[in-house]
């Protein structure tokens, strides 16, 4: 059985209108997508708790027709997240399919055996969004995401893998709103108890990973990025020193993550730079 | 006498499809008897324009779809929202008054937010006056979103004889918190200051739907002179509601709060002089 974590406790820092969130994103979800022609959305469904709440707010938007659930199983993963994902796809009534991605990742580490985890992370990752970009193209579908703004804002998320999607209602909630807006929506307390994970390798846990509690990184963050504190802010407030400088060297380290590539300007008009039209132009 | 106010949700970039859905609507309300229906904040063209904004621009009176919004202003009064090619290749972000087949009023924002989320001033030129006009309803006064958030527009206007206020917005979601009401409350805060400042009726109108991953958080209302609620639309989606304007109302709140008559313009030009000449004093 993966570790259990003990249940959220509640932050005022972080406080947050859950119904209301719950209809802006179900009215985000269904706006955004129907615009676009298209009448479902695509998700992957890893067994925890972000894309479990992703699926849950889109079979709302979308009704049940309007979401396909993907499973893609390394041979590694851990048994409790396929088995988590199935429970929470037959209490959504949704389509569901299954992809296990061990035989192409396998095949591409075939000649470069010493690969690491981290780039063999990342390749289950990408490997998982081409699949997601193929199948939203059988079934005219956009893809959703589900990286958290915890995640987005330390770059804890793999480029153009899991941070890859056409829509992400999720990526301005802090992972322990995230977990608030899960018990809301009644998400399976299986997956709602388990320890973050990306389980890309035996044991793998983001707070370990991170070094820090979301419950703490949260706070920190939302001082940092909403309240707009300053360094010396945070360490009025009491944040050790090496905490908040580590984080301010993520949010900055990892920018590029969060913008489409540079274009180099030459042009009297350039694309990204002076040529700028809203993304949803056309729709 | 019978004011509509139509809470829509206006396509992005699209005036001609807006612009049926505008003579829909304001057919109904004239069979309804309603004198007058009210668009939101660029209603015709949808809000998060960017470039597209000067692409779209229209002349007040001979656009393609403003000199149409004339014709079928014959019955009812229409207040809708567009972006403004203006003499000087100006475009602003503006909101006019059709009314007997013609362009009765003309506002050009004057405040432009250029700061958050917002980014009006890269796109639109600024308006520079404040006026009100006559209308069969009352003397009638016209701000767009921001212009409502300095109380010198609405003051202005009120020394004028303003009767009725009426403000056009898209205004989004932002900053939902449990412990801050709905998304929209702020404005009516705002809203029963000013109505029981000056003893006017206050019409907000804004808009819904989403763009961009914007959503726009409706709840329109209607407040009587003394600050009364007589209506609210609902919050995120489309709506419309209807409301009663009794100039009898406007005469019973002012002699029961002479404010208006006791107000000393003399007074306030006289300290405004010294203030300014003393700010730039010396600069």
């Amino acid at each position: 059985m993966p570790a259990r974590r003990p249940p959220p406790r509640p932050d005022p820092a972080l406080d947050l209108d859950l119904a209301g969130t719950q209809r802006v994103l179900t009215s985000f979800i269904a706006g955004e997508v129907l615009r676009t022609g298209r009448k479902r959305v695509v998700v992957g469904l890893s067994g925890g708790i972000d894309s479990a709440v992703a699926a849950v707010l889109a079979r709302r938007a979308l009704g049940a027709s309007g979401v396909v659930a993907v499973l893609m199983p390394y041979r590694t993963s851990h048994p409790s997240s396929e088995r988590d994902a199935r429970r929470l796809t037959r209490a959504l009534g949704v389509a569901t399919e299954r992809f296990d991605i061990s035989p192409m990742v396998d095949a591409y580490f075939a000649s470069d055996p010493r690969a690491g985890r981290v780039r063999r992370g990342n390749k289950m990752a990408r490997e998982r969004m081409s699949i997601l970009y193929d199948r939203s193209e059988v079934h005219h579908a956009l893809v959703l995401g589900t990286s958290n703004k915890t995640e987005l804002l330390l770059g804890y998320g793999t480029l153009h893998g899991d941070m890859a999607s056409a829509l992400n209602p999720l990526g301005d909630l802090y992972k322990t709103q995230v977990r608030r807006l899960a018990e809301r929506l009644r998400v399976p307390a299986a997956i709602r108890a388990k320890v973050p994970s990306a389980d890309l390798w035996a044991g793998q846990t983001d707070e370990a990973e991170l070094g820090h509690s979301y419950d703490e990184l949260d706070r920190l963050l939302h001082l940092l990025v909403d309240r707009r504190g300053s360094r010396a802010d945070a360490l009025a407030e009491g944040w050790p020193r090496r905490m908040v400088d580590e984080v301010l060297r993520r949010i900055a380290g990892s920018q590029h993550k969060r913008r489409p590539p540079l274009v180099a300007k030459l042009s009297a008009r350039t694309v990204g730079i002076d040529f700028r039209y809203p993304r949803d132009w056309g729709t | 006498m019978k004011a509509v106010l139509a809470q829509i949700a206006p396509a992005l970039g699209d005036p001609e499809l807006n612009l049926r859905r505008h003579l829909e609507q304001a057919r109904r309300a004239a069979r309804a008897g309603a004198v007058l229906i009210v668009f939101p904040e660029l209603s015709l063209t949808g809000y998060l324009l960017q470039d597209l904004a000067s692409d779209v621009a229209q002349d007040a009176r001979a656009g393609a779809q403003t000199a149409r919004l004339a014709a079928a202003s014959r019955r009812t009064a229409i207040v809708a929202g567009f972006a403004e090619l203006a003499p000087g290749a100006l475009v602003h972000n503006a909101a006019g008054v059709w009314a007997k087949g013609a362009l009765a009023h003309l506002h050009r924002k004057v405040y432009l937010p250029t700061y958050g989320m917002f980014d009006e001033a890269r796109y639109f030129a600024a308006g520079e006056v404040l006026r009100t006009f006559q209308a069969p309803w009352g003397r009638t006064g016209l701000l767009i979103c921001e212009d409502f958030w300095h109380l010198s527009s609405s003051y202005l206007l009120s020394q004028e004889g303003m009767e009725v206020l009426i403000v056009v917005s898209a205004s989004p979601v932002k900053g939902l918190r449990a412990s801050g009401g709905p998304a929209g409350a702020v404005w009516l805060s705002l809203g029963r200051v000013v109505a029981q400042f000056f003893g006017c009726y206050v019409l907000y109108v804004n808009r819904a739907g989403c763009e961009d991953g914007w959503t726009y958080s409706g709840g329109s209302f209607a407040l009587d002179p003394s600050g009364e609620v007589l209506a609210q639309a609902r919050e995120l989606g489309p709506d419309q509601v209807t409301v009663r304007l009794d100039p009898s109302r406007i005469r019973q709140v002012r002699s029961a709060y002479p404010l208006l008559r006791d107000e000393k313009l003399d007074l306030v030009r006289r300290e405004l002089d010294r203030i300014a000449s003393a700010r730039y004093a010396g600069s």
